[in-house]
């Protein structure tokens, strides 16, 4: 693990929206707070529940998984599987007492850069005052 | 044991103005496998790329991380890079140090510099891992679906024709033209229009690979590039046009009148009629909606006078089943309503009209059959419906300029006496032949004033119309008595245009229209594969270049069909047949019914068939065991990424 006294914040984002719409908020500019990674699959379903967990273990203080607005999966149904195996999952972790904050899901289009650094500077500012993740897995 | 060389690109500054690419090459260096590292001021160069080539051979590279823009952008030029260096272009890994990094971070120059040297670590950690894949070839045909028949289509149409593609043209309304058969004449050349456009309507019926859909709407759309299943349902018009004559003998007799919406309601139709003079197909149509004598038989007064025998009332809708393996979105766009701007007073005062009403009254005055007095003081308000906030649409519809400049100076001349005035926000001649021809309008004796028109208000005995102004340039506020006002109205998305967009998922920009891949290097592209723009469902533009455009989707779609095969990405899903224990979560969680269980004795194992597997890997999430695992995003490699970053 590497210092730590910055958030360490992982961003789960599918090929074809939400990584577009992280570029889109790149390309006008907008200002994020640099304290994220993203990490891109091809869709927010690849993202499997342990995937998360082994970023929380590994250090991080957060985990965003960003997908297409419900509807809008590029293979047809793959975010309403996101949407199951990640709320599952938040069950879980609040039986680990770990936050709420910590784990984000949201959908994010193509077009939507704004909309992009909204979610990534909010989450960066509610994990900052938690402070880095000290549960024991 | 990798040999990877690294490459950390300057972009010409966009990068090196904020990150210090130098320490996040020399960071770089140090990790295992790591053989070379360097920066570079453009990678996609061909002095980077040649860089890439020259250190493969000499190093003996076997895989390329590159740290620069998005792969998004520049990943496939990579990949090609790679390729020709005889290696699979599946282990090049980008590192997004531009969009992702300097772009959004410029602000923090060290906490960037630190996050370029984790996002180059992330990408070295997974190349470490990646296989040496091979792109699939899967087979492709030559089938096109073309949604909307306005220029925009009928040029797609008839250039994949006349190449020799097959293709579907499906059109909503009973002929094909869509707006362009309402205008009078075209800026900046003044050709009329119904004359340059009817010859290619023509066309479009007797191109023998085109098969032409009117009054047909596309009901469903499932499947993907190379296998789109479409459903249609084509309306009746209960006049068989083989038959038809158009001799106009049903419309006199016919006792069913509304508004023509081809004219703009200006003057009302019968239930059967011809959807405008030079509609393709060339045959009368019964609206069924406003007909009189459907069901029961109550009028049959049309059949009972047509006399070549052309009208049928037992027709039905019928379905039609297509596959295609390309499609073109060409549903065009419908004029802002004019209501929403009330202080304009459009739909409440007579003499408030829109710029199409005018391109009407245009049409009719030219053929002597004026279909309402204009007055001599005209005016014309621009940007009616666009940059606009209050009405929610910001962006500029690029043609009501020239639309303006157009109809007023075409209306001046043929009548000096009038008093023409545009008022504007800015004057947007920015075209060939623009700038020439607003100051045509202008020598003509239209007056423009650069100003935006607070309010409109009628005299109630007078029917005239009092607009108030605030002249931009002079500081007067005007104002000043019309008889008649023209609305030049922006362009919005056509309403027809949303439910065949989400049967494609193709996602659209703000505005509303649909949006392309990129703006700048594909623009007619969707990010659906296979699904390509024409026109102005992609945005408000002139004739010029819709056409220009529905060309280009149309050679775009001719790339991926040509050959017969195209190369699909070999991302596909793989099963561990050993440590695969059969227990067929994975098929159930396949969106594309690839996954089947293979039973040999008491062994049950999963399979997958590459051909139908899209790769989007929620089945190697779902797998209990780790078995299934998908091509170039394999657990161990995203494991690997979240160390790096961690
Ligand atoms: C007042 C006015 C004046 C203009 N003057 C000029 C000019 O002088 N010079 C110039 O260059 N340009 C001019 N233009 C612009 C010009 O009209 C457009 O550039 C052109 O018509 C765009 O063609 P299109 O095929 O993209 O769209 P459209 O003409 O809108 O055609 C779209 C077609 O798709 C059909 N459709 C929609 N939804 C569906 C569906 N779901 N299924 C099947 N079919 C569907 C529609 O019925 C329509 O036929 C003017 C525009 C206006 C409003
Ligand atoms: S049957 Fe319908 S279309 Fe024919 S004349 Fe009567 S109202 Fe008109
Ligand atoms: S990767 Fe997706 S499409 Fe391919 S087999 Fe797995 S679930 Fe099906
Ligand atoms: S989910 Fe995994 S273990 Fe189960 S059948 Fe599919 S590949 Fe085999
Ligand atoms: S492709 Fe974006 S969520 Fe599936």
């Amino acid at each position: 693990m590497k210092n730590n006294s910055n958030p360490k914040i992982i961003v789960f984002c599918c090929n074809w929206c939400s990584y577009a719409g992280a570029d889109g908020a790149g390309v006008a500019r907008i200002k994020i707070k640099p304290y994220f990674r993203i990490i891109r699959t091809m869709c927010s379903s690849r993202i499997d529940p342990e995937l998360v967990l082994e970023a929380f273990e590994k250090g991080a203080w957060g985990v965003v998984v960003l997908g297409c607005h419900l509807g809008d999966c590029h293979y047809k149904n793959g975010n309403y599987k996101t949407l199951r195996r990640i709320n599952l999952l938040k069950k879980t972790l609040k039986q680990f007492g770990i936050e709420d904050e910590r784990l984000r899901l949201d959908w994010i289009s193509a077009s939507e850069g704004a909309r992009f650094a909204k979610i990534v500077n909010e989450t960066v500012d509610a994990i900052e005052k938690l402070g880095p993740l000290e549960v024991k897995m | 044991m990798a040999r990877i060389g690294v490459y950390v690109c300057h972009c010409g500054g966009n990068i090196s103005e904020v990150i210090d690419v130098k320490e996040v090459a020399a960071f770089a260096g140090e990790k295992s496998d790591v053989v070379i590292a360097k920066d570079e001021t453009h990678m996609c160069s061909d002095v980077g790329q040649q860089l890439i080539l020259n250190d493969i051979k000499e190093h003996k590279l076997d895989k390329v991380v590159i740290a620069a823009c998005s792969p998004q952008f520049q990943g496939a030029t990579f990949m090609r890079t790679v390729e020709s260096a005889g290696l699979s272009p599946y282990v090049m890994e980008m590192a997004n140090i531009r969009e992702q990094c300097s772009w959004p971070h410029f602000d923090f120059p060290k906490d960037a510099t630190e996050k370029a040297k984790d996002l180059t670590d992330m990408a070295i950690a997974k190349a470490r891992l990646d296989e040496s894949l091979k792109k699939k070839m899967m087979p492709i045909g030559k089938r096109v679906l073309i949604v909307g028949g306005g220029i925009a289509g009928i040029q797609a149409a008839l250039d994949l024709g006349d190449a020799g593609f097959k293709v579907y043209l499906v059109e909503k309304d009973p002929s094909i033209g869509g707006h362009m058969t309402q205008l009078s004449r075209t800026f900046p050349t003044e050709d009329c229009a119904a004359c340059i456009l009817s010859p290619k309507m023509a066309d479009v019926p007797v191109n023998p690979n085109i098969e032409l859909l009117t009054y047909s709407e596309v009901k469903n759309i499932e499947g993907f590039l190379g296998n789109y299943e479409v459903r249609i349902e084509k309306k009746p018009t209960y006049v068989d046009p083989a038959k038809c004559t158009c001799c106009d003998d049903c419309v006199d007799v016919c006792p069913a009148k509304v508004p023509n919406e081809y004219e703009e309601g200006l003057t009302t139709r019968k239930a059967i009629y011809l959807p405008n003079p030079i509609a393709v197909p060339h045959s009368y149509v019964i609206d069924v909606e406003s007909c009189l004598g459907q069901v029961p038989l109550a009028c049959t007064k049309c059949f009972d006078v047509c006399e070549p025998g052309a009208i049928n009332y037992d027709q039905y809708a019928e379905e039609i089943n297509i596959t295609v393996d390309t499609i073109i979105m060409a549903t065009g766009f419908e004029i802002f309503d004019a209501t929403q701007k009330a202080v304009y007073g459009f739909g409440k005062y007579e003499n408030v009209i829109t710029a199409m009403d005018m391109e009407r009254l245009i049409v009719h005055g030219a053929e002597g059959s004026p279909l309402r007095a204009t007055g001599n003081r005209i005016a014309f308000i621009q940007c009616v419906g666009s940059r606009d906030e209050q009405v929610g649409n910001e962006n500029c519809s690029r043609i009501c300029c020239m639309y303006a400049t157009k109809l007023s100076q075409l209306l001046k001349r043929s009548d000096p006496k009038r008093d023409i005035y545009v008022f504007y926000t800015d004057l947007r001649a920015y075209g060939k032949g623009f700038e020439e021809y607003y100051k045509r309008a202008q020598g003509d004796g239209v007056k423009f004033i650069r100003g935006r028109v607070a309010e409109v208000i009628e005299n109630s005995k007078t029917k005239k119309l009092t607009l108030k102004v605030e002249d931009t340039l002079t500081r007067n506020i005007i104002e000043s008595e019309f008889d008649l006002v023209v609305l030049s109205v922006g362009l919005r998305p056509n309403g027809g245009t949303d439910k065949v967009a989400n049967m494609l998922r193709i996602s659209k920009s703000p505005d509303g229209f649909l949006q392309e891949a990129h703006p700048k290097f594909r623009p007619v592209d969707t990010l659906i594969e296979g699904v390509f723009l024409a026109g102005t469902v992609q945005g408000p533009k002139d004739i010029p270049d819709t056409v220009a455009q529905a060309s280009a989707a149309s050679s775009r779609a001719i790339r991926l069909m040509n050959k017969g095969e195209y190369e699909a990405e070999p991302i596909t899903a793989t099963v561990d047949e050993d440590i695969c224990c059969g227990c067929a979560i994975c098929v159930s969680t396949c969106p594309y019914d690839a996954i089947k269980i293979e039973v040999s004795g008491d062994r049950r194992v999963a399979e997958v068939n590459e051909m139908l597997c899209k790769g989007c890997g929620s089945c190697a999430a779902a797998c209990p065991s780790g078995a299934s695992q998908q091509n170039w995003f394999k657990t161990e490699q995203l494991r690997a990424m979240l160390s790096a970053a961690l």
